[in-house]
């Protein structure tokens, strides 16, 4: 690990104020992946700007039709909620497949999201629910926000605050974990509104992504039947060396089903 | 006062206290004075000439001290890193032996060789120098694969060695195969592909060395399987240190399954770099850093012909193998795919006749080289799986087949036609204890029930033999060993009746503090509390050849089996004058030395206080004291054996082989204390299914880099993967070890590789499937299914 200065704000502007001001900062909220980069000497900022105190970010609010979930609130208190079990429980399992019980524990939503991992849980589940992201300057709709590989729609000096999920009718997500890293080789999120179905991939390729011709026949039967010939053009697919490209369009139909499945359960 | 704890109890180790409590010692916990820090500069690339190396701006970094390059070895006229084990081809050709240096000299030949060293005060300075060195490369394709690396044309690694060939070896009766082929009823063939392997022990490798110039003499603590061999060869062979001048510790040592078991460039550099900075040096190898520079091990292809007559009798085996060597020969690299590998293609069949062919390659990968079971898991994947398809071919049962051609338990010893004898055994024990306990006659009714949850339901068996306990060494001689491979042991009764036992192998996770204070408890009647092990450092302890090839109890708890021998017939020597009796009526037991017959006796703590105080004493015949060393030397190897059943679930779907049951009954031989006996098949079983189902090393062909670089690309078993597992014990005694003992460290990787692929091609056999390369991942299963499954269907 290289030095680096170390800043932990009072607030959201003092943090934003940091970002702005110092050259190649990093914000940095459960560190569960900007902490190994940093050892491996893969990324050295000039300066860390910490969320962890910032007790405002933490914590989940029932809005009757919504829940918000604090940017800062790490996964496992997202799993453990008794709020997100009943209302989403497909969330609630989301975030209980997350790396191990360390990870869970240090993780934060914000952080999965604003890093956008190509094979991250969180992305899936946000887009999937078309939640809404909640940001120091304002609020982006998850269709708008994920724009590919560790990209987002974030501008510099803009700090994630909350995530805002709409209730589904039904959700649920499956998840092929890659053997070694756990993460997902494909993971699809599957949700059910009044007025039709959304699902989300993640892992398959190089950001999260929507697939429509499974939202419209799911729309129109909410049963993994209604989607089991559904095949997924393998062009832009992720092939690495545990799964090429028609393998993991295999498993995105084959997740998506079961993702149903755990829906309807 | 405490109870003795012998032989066949189960206490808990002794060793764990530390260890659960966070005191365990490790090399990364010292600390010396004046210490500095190093870190080694490696290869990004797998094949490069070494044009030139500028230290200028490294060197002007803050806190860095010196950096030492190839250049700098050569200056000093050091040693070219040695290779243990010298082989020869059929005509007594010796292999091609190209020099591995400590720092690259002209050339890198694999992602990870050490090309630097870079010394300073912290750890972070030592990187930050690190970054600034000036090297520059010219970049030449590299060649991973055997195939790849022995087709004309493929790029060389070294000028003097043709194709890449580093010995092209053989074994057996290649004739006598050959007729036996012509006239075969049958003959069953399959080629295959050994996957690389990468040990990952938890403590990743560390080094730390001392030069104390007004004795002039070094301390190396690392992180070895033998420090007295370590001492040995880098002593003797690289640094020209006298032995007497080099003291070589390995502390507790977290894990080594045979990566820690060879001299290491790293431990030569920072010993003489201690010398020439004059301050102790200390370096602590990253998890990423052991990726690319601990030895890996397997990585086989092969093709294998197995002749039957009519009956399904094995007529002759042929077995032609691809070894990698890697970028150099590391301490046993050569030993490993030849002599410990050939021998074990008879397995525990009566097949009479076997020929080996090996041809060990060069290659720009990590040097490959021993990683528990070492040779011994590669042949009996290749003869148990040739099995289970002659089986398949001809409509034999696969379990009646290995019954019409294993070796009898009558028929022991069994002379082999691949130089071994086994001493004992009884494989088909095994193979009965096995199929009652793995329920093989309720498997129909769970493979039912599998297929009516879609799934697949398989099952696997290997009924195979190793051999361990290494090594003879007059026999090892003849095959290329250029050490002994004996142990020893010194027990050292206190005046007080305590013992400390000295002992040359290592412990790093296999018990011996509690197994071998069990045989001296036992055999002396002393409390089990107050039996201490010292192992792991060449000042304290004699001799000895280190931990690696279950040789430790074997070797050397038969080394202290003996010694304890010794004080005992010390001990009766001087009952004898303390009871006035003459020395053919002292009887010793349970820590008692009496006359037999009478009720007059001492104790063995009376008999060590005269010892140490000798005023009734027979001085004139014997000298005061009562410590006694002795060095063992084996007979012959040791064959542990006998049937592991694996149950496997495939989820046609996904591909996703689900390891559901496992059973494995092996003969050990005598057990010591069973609960480490359960421990060490548990985990050498574990170790079999992470080759079986998870494990790969990937290297990119033509750039040399290694994709499974991580344990993010790397899949070790977890217990998630794992389901409890039946593990029991048939044992039939070894006739030539002290104690009846055969070894129990590396059964448990021998036979489960093959159980669990075994059970794996059943699950598909209805599909067309014959055999299924390892590992079996979800993504090569789907693809097999996809090719598979169309004629099928049309059936």
């Amino acid at each position: 690990m290289k030095p680096f200065a170390y800043h932990q704000p009072d607030g959201i502007p003092d943090a934003a104020k940091l970002l702005i001001s110092i050259e190649d900062s990093k914000l940095v909220a459960g560190g569960m992946t900007l902490i190994p980069t940093l050892k491996q000497r893969l990324a050295s900022p000039a300066a860390l700007v910490d969320l962890s105190k910032l007790g405002s970010l933490k914590g989940l609010a029932d809005g009757g039709t919504t829940i918000t979930i604090g940017a800062m609130t790490p996964h496992a208190v997202v799993a453990a909620s008794k709020l997100v079990q009943t209302k989403i429980p497909g969330l609630a399992a989301l975030a209980s497949m997350i790396g191990d019980p360390a990870v869970r524990s240090r993780g934060t939503i914000g952080g999965s999201v604003a890093n956008n991992d190509p094979a991250a849980d969180y992305p899936a589940g946000v887009l999937g629910l078309g939640a809404t992201i909640i940001t120091s300057k304002r609020e982006i709709a998850a269709d708008k926000f994920f724009l590919g590989l560790f990209e987002t729609a974030l501008e510099p000096g803009e700090i994630i605050t909350a995530i805002r999920f709409p209730m589904p009718l039904k959700a649920g997500y499956a998840k092929f974990k890659a053997p070694a890293s756990r993460y997902a080789l494909v993971g699809v999120f599957v949700a059910k509104f009044a007025d039709g179905v959304r699902v989300a991939v993640t892992g398959a390729g190089p950001g999260v992504f929507r697939v429509p011709p499974m939202e419209s026949a799911l729309s129109e039967n909410f049963d993994p039947s209604a989607i089991a010939a559904i095949k997924i053009n393998t062009d832009g697919l992720t092939s690495d060396i545990h799964a090429e490209a028609d393998y993991r369009a295999h498993l995105v139909t084959v997740m998506a089903k079961r993702a149903v499945d755990a829906a309807l359960s | 006062m405490g109870n003795v704890i012998g032989i066949g109890a189960a206490p808990k180790r002794k060793e764990d206290q530390r260890f659960l409590t966070g005191r365990g010692n490790y090399v990364s916990d010292i600390k010396r004075p004046g210490m500095t820090s190093g870190v080694f500069v490696r290869s990004p690339h797998g094949h490069a000439v070494l044009r030139g190396i500028d230290k200028s701006a490294a060197l002007a970094s803050p806190g860095v001290i010196a950096v030492l390059t190839g250049d700098d070895v050569k200056a000093d006229s050091l040693g070219s890193l040695p290779c243990g084990w010298g082989i020869t081809d059929a005509k007594g050709t010796p292999m091609k032996e190209p020099p591995f240096p400590m720092l690259a000299q002209g050339k890198v030949r694999f992602v990870g060789d050490m090309v630097a060293f870079v010394i300073a005060e912290t750890p972070e300075q030592a990187n930050a120098g690190a970054e600034l060195l000036k090297i520059d490369y010219e970049v030449l394709p590299s060649v991973v694969g055997v195939l790849e690396a022995v087709r004309p044309g493929a790029p060389q690694l070294f000028d003097d060695v043709p194709d890449n060939i580093c010995c092209n070896w053989e074994l057996g009766d290649k004739a006598a195969v050959e007729a036996a082929f012509r006239k075969a009823a049958h003959v069953a063939k399959l080629s295959l592909v050994n996957n690389r392997l990468i040990g990952n022990p938890m403590e990743p490798r560390a080094a730390i060395a001392e030069y104390e110039p007004g004795t002039d003499r070094f301390t190396l603590w690392t992180t070895s399987q033998f420090p007295h061999v370590v001492r040995f060869l880098m002593g003797a062979l690289v640094l020209n240190i006298p032995q007497h001048k080099l003291r070589v510790v390995a502390p507790d040592v977290g894990g080594g399954f045979g990566v820690k078991q060879f001299h290491y460039g790293e431990e030569a550099v920072i010993t003489w770099a201690a010398k020439r900075v004059k301050r102790p040096v200390k370096w602590v190898a990253s998890r990423s850093e052991g990726y690319v520079s601990d030895r890996h091990g397997r990585d086989h292809v092969t093709e294998a012909e197995l002749a039957l007559d009519e009956n399904g009798k094995f007529l002759a085996f042929r077995v032609n193998t691809l070894a990698n060597m890697g970028g150099y020969l590391s301490t046993f690299g050569p030993n490993i795919p030849t002599n410990l590998y050939g021998p074990l293609l008879s397995g525990v069949y009566t097949t009479p006749a076997i020929y080996c062919n090996v041809k060990v390659v060069f290659t720009n990968t990590v040097p490959v080289d021993a990683y528990r079971g070492a040779g011994r898991p590669e042949a009996t994947f290749v003869l148990e799986r040739i099995v289970d398809v002659a089986a398949s071919e001809m409509g034999i049962d696969r379990v009646e087949i290995r019954r019409r051609n294993m070796i009898p338990k009558e028929a022991y010893p069994y002379q082999t036609p691949v130089l071994v004898q086994y001493d004992s055994g009884d494989p088909m024990g095994c193979l009965d204890g096995a199929l009652v306990a793995a329920d093989v006659k309720g498997f129909g009714a769970r493979k039912a029930a599998s297929a009516r949850k879609g799934r697949f339901r398989g099952l696997g068996y290997s009924t195979y033999v190793e051999a361990c306990g290494l090594a003879p060494s007059r026999f090892a001689g003849r095959l290329g060993a250029r050490g002994g491979l004996y142990e020893s042991a010194t027990v050292r009764v206190h005046p007080t009746g305590q013992v400390t036992v000295m002992i040359g192998t290592h412990n790093h996770g296999q018990g011996h503090e509690t197994t071998f204070a069990q045989i001296v408890s036992d055999k002396l009647g002393v409390a089990f509390e107050n039996v201490d092990i010292v192992f792991g450092d060449t000042d304290r302890v004699q001799f000895g050849m280190g931990t690696y090839g279950s040789r430790s109890l074997v070797v050397g708890g038969a080394a202290l089996s003996k010694a304890t021998d010794k004080v005992i017939a010390k001990g009766k020597k001087i009952a004898s004058h303390l009871l006035e009796a003459a020395e053919a009526d002292i009887h010793f037991e349970s820590g008692k030395f009496s006359v037999a017959g009478t009720d007059r006796m001492k104790t063995f703590e009376e008999i060590a206080g005269a010892a140490y105080v000798p005023h009734n004493y027979p001085l004139e015949v014997l000298e005061p004291g009562l410590e006694e060393q002795a060095y063992y030397d084996p007979v012959n190897f040791t064959y542990p054996g006998g049937c592991h059943i694996a149950e496997v679930e495939v989820d046609p779907e996904t591909g996703t082989v689900t390891l559901v049951n496992y059973t494995a009954v092996d003969d050990v031989g005598t057990v010591i204390n069973p609960m480490i006996v359960e421990g060490q098949l548990h985990g050498g079983i574990v170790q079999g299914v992470g080759q079986a189902l998870f494990e790969n090393a990937v290297y990119d062909e033509g750039s040399g880099q290694l994709l499974s670089g991580s344990l993010m690309d790397y899949c070790m078993p977890r217990a998630d993967h794992l389901p409890m597992m039946k593990v029991a014990t048939h044992s039939t005694l070894c006739t030539h070890t002290p104690m009846g003992v055969k070894g129990c460290g590396e059964v448990g990787t021998i036979g489960s590789p093959a159980a669990v692929i075994n059970a794996v091609v059943d699950a598909l056999s209805h599909l067309g499937v014959t055999h299924v390369d390892m590992p079996a991942t979800p993504n090569r299963i789907w693809r097999l299914l996809q090719n598979a499954s169309l004629p099928v269907a049309a059936e």
